[in-house]
C-alpha cells in the first residue's frame, strides 16, 4: 500500500489532479486558482500540466463563476469552482441556492447540475473580517445541495474525488486551518472501494460521551478526548463528515451507548447544525439520554477580530466543560 | 415555413423584385419594415454592416402565420388564467416580433437561454406551447428537455440565465464547436430591467474576455413591472456593450425582418467565432407584466396607443397586401388555424392532471437522500391514514 504522509491541502491538490486526469469533463474554475495555484495553493500546478481550458482563471465575481459554472454543467462539464473564502461565497448565494440547488429538481430530472463548490471554512489563522466564516447551515437548509466537509488528509483526498464525481451539486467545506495538518494518505486505494462520501464516522472510539463535530473541529475534540482520557473518561468522537444529508445512524448507535452527546461547531449556535442534530438525537434516543445534547459553538456574533478569535472558537477546554456539564446533569 | 429555417430550408420562388425604395435607414434603429408596412431595402449599421432580408413568398406568409399563432396562443393563455386554470401568465403581446424573428434566426444546432416571457421563441423552437402552461398552471415546473430542444429551462429569477448561457457558450467553446457554419451559437434573452442586475453584468464581463459565442438579446420593453427604461439607464442599452468590448446594435423589435436580419447576422458571428454581441430589441410591452399587474397605475393611455400603431403583426399584413404576396384567403385560413391550435390549447390544460402529492419528492437529487426517502415513506403513510379519503 503505498501511504505518504501528506498535509491536508497537498491530499486535496492531488485528489484534484486525480479528478482531472481521470474525466476529461473535469474543470477547475476560479479567482487565483491558475497561475497562482489557489491562494491557498490547492490547485497548485494544475494549469500548468492540463492547461487553462481545464484550470481556468476567472474574472473576479462570485456569482459570475457559480452561473457560468451551471451553464458548463448543462453542456456536459463537471465544474469544480473555488470560491476563494468563505465570507465571499454570498455574492453567488442566489446562484446556488436558486439555481444549482433547483435546476434537476425543476426540469424533472431532465438537467443535471455535477459541480463541486470547494470554500475554505472556519477561522483559526488570524484573518481580517469575511475570512474566517462558516456558512454551512445556509447550504444545509437547502434542497438540492449536498454539503460535505473533510477533517484529514486521507479524507480530502477520497472526499474530493467522490465529490467531483457525484452528479449531485456539492458544497464541499475545506478546514482552512487545517490545510497545513500532515497525516498518512494511501494514494493507491480505489475509491470504488472507499467508504461512501455521505456516511459519517467514528474518529475515536469510547464509552462514556458522544462528541459530534466536522472539519475543523474533530481534531480539536481528538485532542479534548485525549485530555479527557487523561482524567480517566473516555469520549467517543464522531467526525459527521456529511452535513447534507446528515448521515446520524453512527450517531444514534453511539449515543444509546452513551447517554450523553455533545455537538461542536464553529459556526454560531442559533439555528445551525447543532439544533438539527440535537434535535434528531433526541427524537431517536429519548429514552437512552443522561442528559440534553449539548453544543459548543461559535457565539452568535459576526466573526470577531482576531486577536479575539481563540476566544470565539471552542477549543479543547471548552468542549471538556460541555461533557463536565453532560454528567452533572 | 412552419417549424423550419427561412434562411436555409425553403428554397422556393423568390419573391419578385419590386419597385423597393434603395434607403439605408437609421443605424441607430436597424428598420427593415416601416409600421406603414413599408420595406427598407437595406440598413446600413454603425460597423457597416448591411442588414437586409432575402425572403421567399412562402417564407413571408411564414413568418405572418407564426406572429399570429404566437399572439393567438398567447391571448388564450391570458383568458386561461382569467377563468382561473392558470395560476398566473406572463403575456408577451406587442413582442411577437422580437421573439419570432429572433426565434426564427436560430439554426438548429443553437442553443437558446430564455427568461418566463419567450413563449414566441419556444414556438420557434417547435415546444408544445402547451410545455409553460404546466409552469404557469402549478402542475409542474416547465416539462420540456432544454437539450432536445436546444431551449433552456424558463429563468424566472432575473438575469441569472445570462450567465448559465455564457457558461454554455464557453464549454461550445471548449469542445471547439466555433468556426464555420455548423459552428453552434448560444443566446441569452433578457429584458431591460435585468440590465441592472449584477448577473447580466458578469456575463457581459465573462463572455467578453472568453470571446464567448453569445448573443445578448434584450427585449427592450419599457417597463420592469412598473419601473420605466429611465429608472434602469441613463444611455441606450445597446451601448453598454462598448464598454465590454463588444458590438451593440438596436433593431427595431417590432419589426420581425429587421430583428431577423440583425439576429441572424450576431449569431453567425458568434459561431464563427468572432465572439458575443448585444442586441437591443426595441419594443413594447402592450400588456401588464402578468396577469397580476395593473399597469393603468404607471402609464398613461397615449403612450399605448402610440406604440398600438407600431404593431409587430398589422405592419406584416399591410406588406404582404401591398406586395399581393398574401390574399384574403390566406389571411383568413390563419386566422383559422390560429383559432384551432387555441382551442386544443385549451382543451389540453383542462386536461391536465393535478399531480400526486408524493411526486413533490421526485428529482430533488440525482443520487437521491436518505433524509428525503425517510419523509416521503412517513408522508405515504399520513396519507394512507386517511382511510378511504381523496388521497
Amino acid at each position: 500500500m503505498a501511504t505518504e504522509t501528506l498535509t491536508l491541502g497537498k491530499a486535496l491538490n492531488i485528489g484534484l489532479r486525480k479528478a482531472l486526469e481521470n474525466d476529461p469533463k473535469v474543470v477547475i474554475m476560479g479567482e487565483d486558482v491558475g497561475k497562482l495555484g489557489g491562494v491557498f495553493r490547492i490547485t497548485d500546478g494544475l494549469q500548468k500540466d492540463f492547461g487553462d481550458q481545464r484550470v481556468i482563471d476567472t474574472p473576479l465575481a462570485e456569482s459570475g463563476i457559480i452561473g457560468t459554472a451551471v451553464g458548463l454543467a448543462i453542456r456536459g462539464y463537471r465544474p469544480v469552482c473555488e470560491i476563494q473564502f468563505d465570507g465571499f461565497v454570498y455574492p453567488a448565494y442566489d446562484q446556488i441556492v436558486s439555481q444549482v440547488a433547483k435546476m434537476h429538481y425543476r426540469s424533472g430530472g431532465k438537467l443535471r447540475i455535477p459541480m463541486v463548490i470547494r470554500i475554505p471554512f472556519g477561522g483559526g489563522i488570524g484573518a481580517v473580517e469575511h475570512h474566517s466564516e462558516s456558512p454551512e447551515a445556509y447550504f444545509a437548509h437547502t434542497a438540492g445541495l449536498k454539503v460535505v466537509s473533510c477533517a484529514n488528509p486521507q479524507d480530502a483526498y477520497v472526499m474530493i474525488q467522490q465529490a467531483i464525481a457525484s452528479d449531485d451539486p456539492i458544497v464541499f467545506l475545506e478546514p482552512k486551518r487545517r490545510y497545513w495538518e500532515k497525516g498518512q494518505v494511501d494514494l493507491d486505494a480505489p475509491l470504488a472501494e472507499a467508504y461512501p462520501l455521505h456516511s459519517a464516522r467514528v474518529a475515536r472510539p469510547g464509552t462514556d460521551a458522544t462528541v459530534l463535530a466536522y472539519g475543523p473541529m474533530v481534531r480539536t475534540c481528538l485532542d479534548a478526548a485525549t485530555a479527557a482520557a487523561e482524567d480517566g473518561r473516555d469520549l467517543e468522537v464522531i467526525d459527521l463528515r456529511t452535513l447534507s444529508p446528515l448521515d446520524l445512524g453512527v450517531v444514534y448507535d453511539s449515543v444509546r451507548r452513551t447517554g450523553r452527546a455533545v455537538v461542536v461547531h464553529e459556526a454560531p449556535s442559533n439555528v445551525g447544525l447543532g439544533a438539527e442534530i440535537a434535535a434528531r438525537i433526541t427524537e431517536e434516543c429519548f429514552y437512552s439520554l443522561e442528559s440534553p445534547v449539548l453544543r459548543v459553538t461559535g457565539f452568535d456574533t459576526p466573526y470577531p477580530a482576531a486577536r479575539v478569535e481563540e476566544e470565539y472558537l471552542p477549543d479543547l477546554d471548552r468542549v471538556l466543560d460541555a461533557v463536565d456539564r453532560t454528567f452533572g446533569w | 415555413m412552419a417549424k423550419g429555417d427561412p434562411g436555409a430550408s425553403t428554397r422556393g420562388r423568390r419573391a419578385a423584385p419590386r419597385s423597393r425604395k434603395a434607403v439605408t435607414g437609421d443605424p441607430e434603429l436597424v428598420q427593415l419594415l416601416t409600421p406603414a408596412g413599408e420595406r427598407i431595402e437595406s440598413v446600413t449599421g454603425p460597423d457597416g454592416t448591411v442588414y437586409r432580408v432575402d425572403f421567399t413568398d412562402e417564407e413571408y406568409r411564414g413568418l405572418y402565420r407564426d406572429l399570429v399563432l404566437v399572439r393567438k396562443l398567447d391571448a388564450e393563455a391570458t383568458a386561461l388564467q382569467r377563468q382561473g386554470e392558470l395560476g398566473l401568465w406572463a403575456s408577451l403581446l406587442g413582442q411577437e416580433a422580437a421573439q419570432v424573428g429572433s426565434g426564427r434566426a436560430l439554426r438548429a444546432q443553437d442553443m437558446a437561454f430564455p427568461t418566463y416571457r419567450e413563449h414566441g421563441v419556444l414556438y420557434c423552437r417547435g415546444i408544445d406551447p402547451i410545455m409553460p402552461l404546466g409552469l404557469f398552471r402549478g402542475v409542474d415546473q416547465g416539462g420540456w428537455d432544454p437539450n432536445e430542444f436546444k431551449f433552456n429551462m424558463y429563468t424566472i429569477v432575473i438575469g441569472a440565465q445570462t450567465l448559465h448561457a455564457t457558461g454554455y457558450a464557453m464549454g461550445v467553446t471548449m469542445d471547439g464547436k466555433t468556426g464555420g457554419e455548423d459552428g453552434e451559437a448560444v443566446i441569452a434573452y433578457f429584458g431591460d430591467g435585468a440590465t441592472s442586475q449584477g448577473d447580466v453584468n458578469e456575463a457581459f464581463v465573462w463572455a467578453s474576455v472568453f470571446n464567448a459565442p453569445l448573443v445578448f438579446f434584450c427585449q427592450n420593453n419599457q417597463y420592469a413591472i412598473s419601473e420605466p427604461l429611465e429608472r434602469q439607464t441613463r444611455v441606450p442599452l445597446y451601448r453598454r456593450a462598448a464598454g465590454f468590448g463588444f458590438p451593440g446594435i438596436r433593431v427595431d423589435g417590432n419589426d420581425v425582418l429587421a430583428t431577423y436580419a440583425v439576429t441572424r447576422h450576431a449569431l453567425d458571428n458568434a459561431r464563427h467565432g468572432q465572439g458575443p454581441s448585444l442586441i437591443e430589441a426595441y419594443t413594447y410591452r402592450m400588456g401588464a407584466h402578468t396577469t397580476s399587474d395593473d399597469p393603468t397605475r404607471y402609464r398613461i393611455a397615449s403612450e399605448v396607443e402610440a406604440w398600438q400603431a407600431k404593431d409587430p403583426i398589422a405592419r406584416v399584413k399591410a406588406f404582404l397586401e401591398r406586395e399581393k404576396i398574401a390574399d384574403a384567403g390566406f389571411f383568413a385560413e390563419v386566422d383559422e388555424q390560429a383559432r384551432r391550435e387555441a382551442v386544443d390549447l385549451r382543451e389540453r390544460v383542462l386536461e391536465m392532471p393535478n399531480p400526486e402529492p408524493v411526486t413533490m419528492f421526485d428529482h430533488v437529487y440525482p443520487n437521491g437522500s436518505p433524509l428525503l426517502d425517510q419523509q416521503r415513506a412517513q408522508f405515504s403513510r399520513y396519507l394512507e391514514s386517511f382511510e378511504g379519503s381523496a388521497h
